[in-house]
């Protein structure tokens, strides 16, 4: 009775933490909500008149909705980048921040979902996919795999951080018994997460582009820069608006990680590049399509040569210990990585998939009007239950915010009340 | 394994998981109306979201979903059209033999398809595709022209090659369909529950022939030109977000008649036929000329052959 009364006061105390805040973070708020219902304008426009109102067509069947889809899963998946140092080396610096992680693997799946649900053709049908209740083609497509996996990281993660913040909370200890098995659990369970969405695309003989066996491996060693990447210039900004206190030495040491798999991502991307290159099969005019450009048709070589350039340039700055732990490289870095592998996990991955299509027809896909604002709709759904999250959670983890202290406690803290 | 679970039993047997109808119908019911305001369809009816995979229905089920669906189109186009569900005949698996010798590439296999499969008028859906390809490329897919449109056909140095669903014995698409929408029948045809697709198009992404086209938007027939004679898995109109496909005119194969791309051809070009009737000509063909099937090393094992008649 005690635990059920307590947990009420946690979520009715959270929903007001959530709920106020300083001009700054009122300010934010409104922000994404104002990108929220213009997404969902378009989307209803979307539903109304179909799918038609984007660019994609029989022969580019899965196009900016996916991309954005495959990217956001690298970054769920990258939450473990954080929890593998801190629990199987038991590295303290890390370990404070790893619920940060998980957060943000939360909000990513949020959008991840969200970014498959406006693709699907028929919304209204979401439940034919739901096991038992409908009709889960289980165990063999892929995409129903990827379904429960997804599901599942989503629920385990949600499930962890809502126990650890609940412990702050009510000022007990976590349970270390029940925590630890579960972070590990994590782990695996984000390796397949990627390795599922790999496997989607992997598993089409049809498509010579992504029917490749390094494929997976690809996917997790580009998630595992992309994902820390956006978290160390999140921590650099918790570190300057809060009072949590992250070492450089953490953040650091995660640069020097992510400067190993950038090196890793762009060795397995040469070696594919090779392959198809030097020996020069028909499977060859994919990458033609994305590196060069094919009878004319140039429209993602720029931007392939520039996910390339941008991942050269952030490995270099991520292996010298100098620029590594130079604040400005270290952030010049980080966006590059971001760009580099938001531009090869997305469009770079999907459009060069499907194009020439399975009979050799080129069309020339970009993004309608409608899709990015769809997308920029689900990116701000995204944010915005992140900022919720770190809301309530950051006063928390610093013990301002507990049964006992309630919201004085966290207001003295914390009078400028940003989120 | 994979042949097994890919091939269905014919439609209308009964609900192997009668238990969960209760809880299913509780769940539709509730989610039901959620689903009309979010999805905007003002036309969706409880009865169209709560219906069930065509294979999971029992034989009265099936009757009742036929009748809703006649009195929509009826309502809809202003004409009665008639839905059958046909099973699949016992000994009989359907094979297509194409003659690339023959083929002039005049398209009328593509327009008469369309008359005949109730496709989208606008835009227009086309199930077969004719590739127009160099001679001395022989089939190098990198090299067709899809959109070719000369004066008169055909053209000097080239060769056409229809191209429409190879109904495989292990079909790609099947296999990746997340809810069991598409499956493969006795008779060897590929067929898509339209009331079950959900439109994620993973199947289109998977099928190595271009043969599955989406419905992006609300597809447009104008009433005059429906063809009243359909079958459920096959041309009976369909609804936006959902996949469609050849489906070797289900709604007249299954009667005994040709499909409708092979009566319109006007070179005899196309051979149809049952490959398990050694006296039939679709066997002759393949015992006798020189046969290839598309893209062969992906191992998907067409039904559809093409073969050099002379």
């Amino acid at each position: 009775m005690t635990t059920l009364r307590n947990f009420s006061r946690f979520i009715t105390d959270t929903l007001r933490m959530i709920t106020t805040g300083g001009p700054v973070y009122y300010a934010w708020v409104a922000f994404l909500l104002l990108l929220i219902a213009f997404g969902t304008n378009a989307y209803i426009g979307q539903v109304q008149n179909g799918l038609i109102v984007t660019n994609m067509r029989d022969q580019v069947s899965w196009g900016f909705y996916i991309g954005n889809f495959t990217f956001l899963v690298g970054v769920a998946a990258a939450a473990i980048m954080l929890v593998i140092p801190a629990y199987i080396y038991d590295w303290e610096p890390i370990k404070e921040i790893t619920i940060l992680g998980e957060m943000l693997a939360i909000s990513a799946l949020v959008m991840c979902l969200g970014f498959v649900m406006v693709d699907i053709g028929r919304p209204d049908r979401f439940w034919h996919i739901m096991p038992l209740v409908g009709r889960l083609n289980w165990p063999q497509s892929m995409l129903a795999w990827d379904v429960l996996v997804l599901n599942a990281y989503l629920v385990l993660n949600y499930f962890v951080v809502t126990y650890l913040l609940y412990c702050a909370y009510t000022e007990r200890h976590y349970v270390k018994k029940l925590v630890t098995p579960l972070v590990l659990l994590s782990i695996p369970m984000a390796v397949s997460i990627h390795t599922c969405t790999a496997y989607l695309y992997n598993g089409l003989a049809s498509r010579p582009f992504w029917n490749s066996a390094i494929l997976a491996p690809r996917f997790l060693a580009s998630a595992f820069c992309s994902g820390p990447a956006i978290l160390l210039i999140l921590l650099q900004i918790l570190r300057k608006t809060t009072k949590l206190s992250i070492k450089d030495e953490a953040i650091f040491k995660i640069a020097e990680l992510m400067a190993y798999t950038m090196g890793f991502n762009l060795f397995l991307t040469a070696a594919e590049s090779f392959k198809e290159l030097y020996s020069g099969t028909e499977h060859m005019v994919y990458f033609e399509y994305l590196l060069f450009g094919l009878k004319g048709h140039n429209t993602l070589v720029p931007y392939a040569w520039a996910s390339i350039i941008c991942g050269a340039i952030a490995f270099i700055l991520f292996l010298v210990p100098k620029t590594r732990t130079n604040w400005v490289t270290l952030n010049i870095g980080c966006v590059l990585i971001y760009a580099s592998v938001y531009i090869e996990k997305g469009m770079g991955l999907i459009i060069p998939g499907l194009t020439p299509d399975a009979l050799g027809e080129i069309y020339v896909y970009t993004p309608s009007i409608t899709e990015i604002s769809v997308a920029a709709g689900i990116f701000a759904l995204g944010f915005l239950v992140f900022t919720l999250m770190l809301k309530a959670a950051v006063p928390m983890m610093l013990g301002e915010f507990t049964i006992s202290r309630g919201r004085k406690g966290a207001q003295a803290a914390k009078p400028e009340g940003h989120g | 394994m994979m042949d097994q679970d890919a091939c269905q039993p014919t439609p209308g047997a009964p609900c192997p998981s009668g238990e969960n109808n209760g809880r299913r119908e509780f769940l539709g019911a509730a989610v039901a109306a959620v689903a009309t305001a979010l999805t905007g369809c003002g036309k969706l009816s409880k009865e169209e979201f709560l219906q069930h995979n065509f294979r999971e229905l029992s034989k009265e089920e099936v009757l009742t979903v036929i009748e809703r669906l006649e009195k929509e189109y009826k309502e809809k186009f202003g004409k009665e059209v008639k839905v059958a569900n046909t099973p699949a005949l016992p000994g009989v698996m359907f094979g297509y033999a194409l003659d690339l010798s023959r083929c002039i590439g005049c398209r009328r296999c593509v327009h008469a398809c369309v008359k005949e499969n109730n496709q989208s008028r606008d835009p227009e859906i086309q199930w077969i595709r004719v590739l127009e390809l160099e001679k001395e490329e022989g089939v190098n897919l990198q090299h067709a022209e899809h959109y070719y449109n000369p004066d008169e056909v055909p053209r000097e140095g080239h060769f056409y090659m229809p191209v429409q669903c190879q109904q495989c014995k292990k079909p790609p698409c099947v296999k990746v369909c997340p809810v069991g929408a598409t499956w493969r029948e006795k008779d060897g045809i590929v067929v898509v529950d339209y009331n079950w697709c959900i439109g994620c198009r993973y199947c289109m992404a998977a099928c190595p022939y271009g043969a599955r086209h989406f419905n992006w938007g609300d597809p447009q027939i104008p009433s005059k030109d429906v063809n009243p004679e359909t079958h459920y898995l096959g041309n009976r109109p369909r609804a936006k977000g959902v996949v469609e496909k050849c489906t070797f005119c289900v709604q007249r194969t299954r009667q005994g008649k040709y499909p409708a791309c092979l009566e319109v051809c006007p070179t005899g070009s196309r051979k149809f036929g049952n490959l398990l009737d050694k006296e039939s000509e679709i066997r002759y063909i393949l015992e006798n000329k020189r046969v290839f099937k598309l893209k062969e090393e992906l191992n998907t094992q067409p039904n559809f052959f093409y073969f050099y008649g002379v």
